[in-house]
């Protein structure tokens, strides 16, 4: 495997804690490796800046493999960088040209407030969760797990909504800072099942005002968090939460 | 529970509202570009249609008020949403753009505030011009109505800046309303994929035909000298 190599020049949102005011720094990599994944770029930049005596760059991550939804970073103003369907930490220097300027900033909206550099405070979406992402079930022994019966389809599109990761790409990327994704995705996802009927519209009602307590804006319909989103969840997730809503009123 | 009014505020609510009074004012837009297009009829038929209106009485009325209110509350969400927006996120950022595909970001989506705030102050001048403006009276069978057809051709033929500032605006409702159809349907929930990219190919050509079906008469009234045009006849 031929391998090119690149210098990367970074210009990167440094913030020390929730009260600082924060900036922009620049930074310049040498010798990148195209076959490096984004935040092995960074790993790269923090050894460099922990050897010269300057606090490392924090971002979050967790498993680097797409499936966990914690490193959402702004990549030249896109949530998750330029690639489609694909998480930050999937996202590979090979799409990056040798002397490309890469600005990156955390996820912006005030139910995220940043913690440090690229890192924010997600826990409005747990308290999304809490307010009713949850399904009741009898304890005792695990039930029978074909006992219910899902239609193929039922089951498929409520999986495909199960696939969010909370990652908060939808909100980073909302021109309102909506996290109607979100929540509908969730919502979407536990009222399509069988097992979700029981608490299915103090759920949606719940979830539907925490999200607005959380300080979260309003979808105007943009889209631009589908087109984002690390797993590509349509937004028939929204409409379909619309539709939950209007029906837990009557 | 909530009640109705915090059911209503709600951010589903208040989208839900949106969608719904902009299908209204779509119906509207509908049925008001059919009366314009009355101008290109028999020589008195504009007049007609306005007499038929005027005939209705208290249910005119009732229609007013009811397209009055419908109005406001699209404009009050409208501005409130874009008010709101602000304040959930008081940083902007650096750098920021669409990352295309499925997005339905684009010129339309992004300046609906926009053309809505000028749609709402166009909408005051345009009903104290016509609706409210100083008709004279014409007589059909026998009884005497307002003479909307000469103030309306008056209007444009006389003045460039009625004419291409009607034209420009409505330039804007077509900008408004290639978001605002398919908007407005999946603010009301519509889930399908399909549905959904086939509503807004309609919406985006029913945007088109609305602003050409609205600019076409002030810029050729202006144009086609009014009453001597070739598709105008006066009484």
């Amino acid at each position: 495997m031929s391998t090119s190599l690149m210098t990367i020049h970074l210009k990167i949102w440094r913030q020390k804690n929730a009260e600082d005011k924060g900036g922009f720094h620049d930074y310049t990599l040498d010798n990148v490796n195209e076959h490096m994944s984004f935040l092995e770029m960074l790993d790269v930049l923090n050894e460099k800046l922990i050897m010269e005596g300057i606090d490392p760059v924090e971002f979050d991550y967790d498993c680097r493999e797409g499936i966990c939804g914690s490193c959402n970073l702004v990549i030249n103003g896109r949530a998750h960088g330029p690639k489609h369907k694909t998480a930050a930490c999937q996202l590979h220097m090979r799409n990056y040209n040798d002397g490309d300027t890469i600005v990156i900033e955390p996820p912006r909206a005030a139910a995220f407030p940043v913690i440090k550099d690229l890192v924010v405070d997600r826990s409005a979406f747990d308290r999304i969760i809490e307010a009713g992402g949850y399904v009741s079930v009898n304890t005792g022994q695990a039930p029978e797990a074909n006992l219910i019966p899902v239609k193929k389809k039922v089951a498929d599109e409520a999986f495909d909504y199960a696939t969010c990761i909370g990652c908060g790409a939808c909100v980073a990327a909302c021109p309102n800072s909506s996290a109607s994704l979100f929540t509908g995705a969730k919502l979407a996802h536990l009222n399509s099942l069988p097992q979700g009927q029981t608490e299915r519209e103090e759920r949606t009602l719940a979830m539907v005002e925490q999200m607005e307590k959380e300080g979260f804006g309003d979808c105007s319909n943009f889209a631009e968090c589908e087109a984002v989103c690390p797993v590509g969840i349509s937004i028939s997730a929204i409409a379909q939460m619309r539709r939950d809503y209007m029906k837990a009123l009557v | 529970m909530p009640n109705l009014l915090q059911a209503a505020t709600s951010q589903v609510g208040r989208k839900f509202l949106t969608g719904l009074t902009g299908v209204f004012l779509v119906l509207f837009i509908i049925f008001h570009l059919g009366g314009n297009l009355a101008i290109f009829g028999e020589p008195d038929a504009m007049n007609r249609y306005s007499m038929t209106l005027h005939e209705l009485g208290p249910l005119l009325w009732f229609a007013r008020i009811g397209l009055l209110a419908v109005f406001l509350i699209h404009a009050w969400i409208g501005i409130s949403i874009w008010i709101k927006k602000k304040k959930a996120r008081p940083n902007k950022y650096e750098v920021y753009s669409s990352k295309g595909g499925p997005s339905k970001q684009s010129l339309s989506s992004r300046s609906m505030a926009f053309t809505g705030i000028v749609l709402l102050i166009f909408v005051i001048l345009h009903v104290n011009t016509f609706a409210l403006g100083d008709t004279g009276t014409v007589m059909i069978d026998g009884k005497e109505t307002h003479d909307i057809k000469t103030l309306v051709i008056d209007t444009f033929q006389n003045s460039a800046g009625y004419a291409f500032g009607y034209a420009f605006v409505m330039l804007l409702l077509g900008t408004h309303l290639g978001h605002g159809i398919w908007s407005a349907f999946t603010s009301l929930g519509m889930k399908s994929k399909k549905l959904s990219a086939a509503m807004y190919t309609i919406g985006g050509i029913l945007a088109v035909v609305f602003a050409v079906g609205f600019l076409f008469i002030p810029l050729y009234i202006y144009f086609g000298g009014g009453c001597e045009a070739a598709l105008i006849q006066c009484q």
